[in-house]
């Protein structure tokens, strides 16, 4: 762990190399970031499912998930969404520059108790960034567990991230890879129609399976729908919440949802805890 | 711990002992009386309810420094907390919510800021004798004179002052300023008690927040959270003069080459408080928000910290423009349950 007696202190780190997942307005780029500090990087040691706050100083700070699993190498990726202030100056970033990161905070997915089952990730566009992290480490520790199945979609294909590894996976035998797009599109071979509805056509069997799921809220809504339907029990569901945050230490107040503090009770739960916090899908 | 007496004719000398260090003192403003770094031969009058802005702001500015950096540079330097505060005149129920917030800036991880100014603090309390109008804080835990969170406690007998130490720190103030005081006897200790029983009998309002933490969940969409926002004018008077509100929001400012990262009071009764950047907004009401700063005082942070966040100063029924009245809150989540 690294020991930091003063936590609104973020660590500088260097842009290795950068690129855009999506065009359009509301474009993702991705960072891939190296933690300029020898000691910080080495001590450095996130898990799946954790947030970092980076920013540009003299602009602010976001709290953006770690799209990277630490099975990676020595290094972090962050997928940004061009949408305010903070991450319109990241979206200035390029390879070279600087960035703040302080983190790596909240909990994390329970991929150690995990071993042996079955995973399956179920993300709809940006939401596949708190994804990848567990496909990448179960990739890396295939023997752990029981097969993976992925499914990911967006609006079109040109929305959806990551679109670089998808071609690895086709290759990959041990991975069961499904990518959907909303509508039609020309030269376009895989499934057409929405996350929930493609999850139900799949029919995953819930036997000794793990069900995450990440996207817009209304797929979410869905998903969880769907996977009732196919007999997943509540404690067999995860999520992973976002909310808006400043300090990301349990002070500054406003990540709440209900009695649970997003930034440190979370960002994931369980969907049998989920489902008891009151304003945990407002 | 000692305790000692102060005849009021000495009470300037008193206070000017005090004066070395970073002394702040209640000071009157018209009907306004807000605690403030005391001015040279200061001192304060003692006779007066409570401040408007609790002095939580001593130890919790309303905007404070993180760090400071120079545009492009990426050294940051943090400004060091070394001065001594001394506060005086605090009534108990500021110095009890400074004891519940400190279980929030020292939970799991610490916040060095706040953490050290309250190291540095000396609070000397005022107990009370003539409560305010809407003060409930025998309803919460509290006391007209509760020693929670105080080094020393000044009662007012009417001819003397009485000064209880409280801690070590308070000791050390009675030590500073011996030569002043005179030893006391049983006498004024049991005046003391006869003061403070008549006080408390003088509190008019009340909560019962028996059962209040727990069933609060249940009522998540009963029509009484409707029903006080109503009027709510999202203004914020109740956290910012809150004295257990403790939310911040974290801004970077610059002036020509100097930048600066900062925290500022906020408030959960703002829309933009939890407004997404997508335009979502989890509390997008002043329902869900006033619903949530109930909850959040006594429901969230019993929870967690094993307190309710309410002091019972009456500060946000005192002020609310809209005469938003917590203890009516309070008496309709009762009426529910």
């Amino acid at each position: 762990m690294i020991t930091n007696d003063n936590p609104y202190i973020p660590y500088n780190a260097t842009v290795e190399d950068t690129w855009y997942e999506t065009g359009g307005e509301r474009a993702i780029k991705t960072f891939k970031v190296v933690l300029d500090d020898e000691a910080v990087r080495k001590d450095w040691n996130h898990r799946p499912g954790q947030c970092a706050m980076i920013g540009v100083l003299g602009v602010g700070e976001s709290m953006i998930s770690i799209s990277c699993s630490p099975t990676e190498g020595e290094f972090l990726r962050f997928s940004v969404m061009r949408m305010g202030k903070v991450t319109q100056a990241l979206h200035q970033l390029e390879t070279g520059d600087k960035m703040t990161v302080r983190g790596p905070y909240g909990n994390s997915f329970p991929l150690d108790e995990w071993q042996g089952k079955h995973i399956l990730t179920i993300g709809g566009g940006i939401g596949q960034a708190p994804m990848r992290p567990i496909v990448e480490y179960v990739k890396a520790n295939y023997g752990d567990y029981g097969g993976l199945t992925m499914i990911y979609g967006a609006r079109t294909s040109g929305d959806l991230c990551f679109k670089g590894e998808f071609e690895d996976m086709a290759q990959d035998d041990e991975l069961s890879c499904h990518l959907t797009i909303d509508v039609e599109e020309e030269d376009w071979d895989h499934n057409v129609g929405f996350v929930p509805s493609m999850l139900m056509d799949l029919n995953p069997s819930p036997e000794n399976t793990i069900a995450i799921t990440c996207g817009p809220p209304i797929m979410i809504r869905f998903v969880l729908e769907n996977l009732k339907k196919l007999g997943f029990e509540d404690a067999q569901i995860y999520t992973t919440l976002e909310n808006r945050m400043k300090c990301g230490v349990g002070k500054c107040g406003r990540c709440n949802a209900g009695g649970m503090y997003v930034c440190k009770d979370g960002p994931v739960f369980n969907y049998a805890t989920l489902k008891e916090i009151p304003e945990a899908f407002a | 711990m000692s305790a000692m007496l102060l005849n009021k004719e000495k009470w300037p000398e008193f206070v000017g002992k005090l004066a070395g260090k970073n002394l702040w003192v209640p000071r009157a403003d018209g009907d306004v009386i807000s605690f403030a770094p005391a001015a040279e031969g200061e001192a304060p009058d003692l006779e007066y309810s409570n401040s408007r802005v609790p002095p939580k702001q001593a130890v919790f500015p309303q905007t404070e420094t993180l760090f400071r950096f120079k545009v492009e540079g990426e050294d940051l330097e943090v400004p060091q907390i070394e001065d001594q505060i001394v506060l005086l005149g605090v009534r108990p129920c500021d110095a009890r919510a400074m004891t519940i917030i400190d279980k929030l800036f020292s939970w799991d991880e610490n916040d060095p800021y706040y953490l050290k100014r309250r190291e540095m603090v000396t609070m000397i309390g005022l107990a009370c004798t003539e409560p305010g109008l809407n003060c409930f804080c025998t309803s919460v835990g509290g006391s007209p004179a509760s020693t929670d969170g105080l080094d020393l406690l000044i009662v007012d007998l009417g001819e003397n002052y009485l000064l209880e130490a409280v801690t070590e720190k308070g000791e050390a103030v009675l030590k500073d300023t011996a030569d002043l005081l005179d030893e006391t006897t049983d006498d004024p200790i049991q005046q003391k008690e006869k003061i403070i029983k008549e006080a408390e009998q003088k509190i008019k309002r009340s909560v019962d927040p028996e059962g209040v933490p727990e069933g609060l969940p249940r009522l998540w969409e009963d029509p009484l959270w409707q029903r006080v926002s109503a009027s709510c004018l999202g203004c914020g008077t109740c956290t910012f003069l809150c004295p257990t509100c403790h939310c911040f929001d974290i801004q970077d400012e610059t002036e020509g080459f100097e930048s600066r990262r900062c925290r500022t009071w906020d408030s959960c009764m703002f829309e933009e408080y939890t407004l997404h950047t997508s335009g979502h907004n989890p509390r997008a009401t002043r329902r869900e928000r006033t619903r949530n700063r109930i909850n959040h005082k006594y429901s969230y942070y019993v929870d967690k910290f094993d307190v309710i966040a309410c002091v019972g100063c009456g500060r946000c029924i005192n002020l609310c423009p809209v005469n938003i009245d917590i203890v009516n809150i309070l008496g309709q989540v009762k009426e529910a349950l």
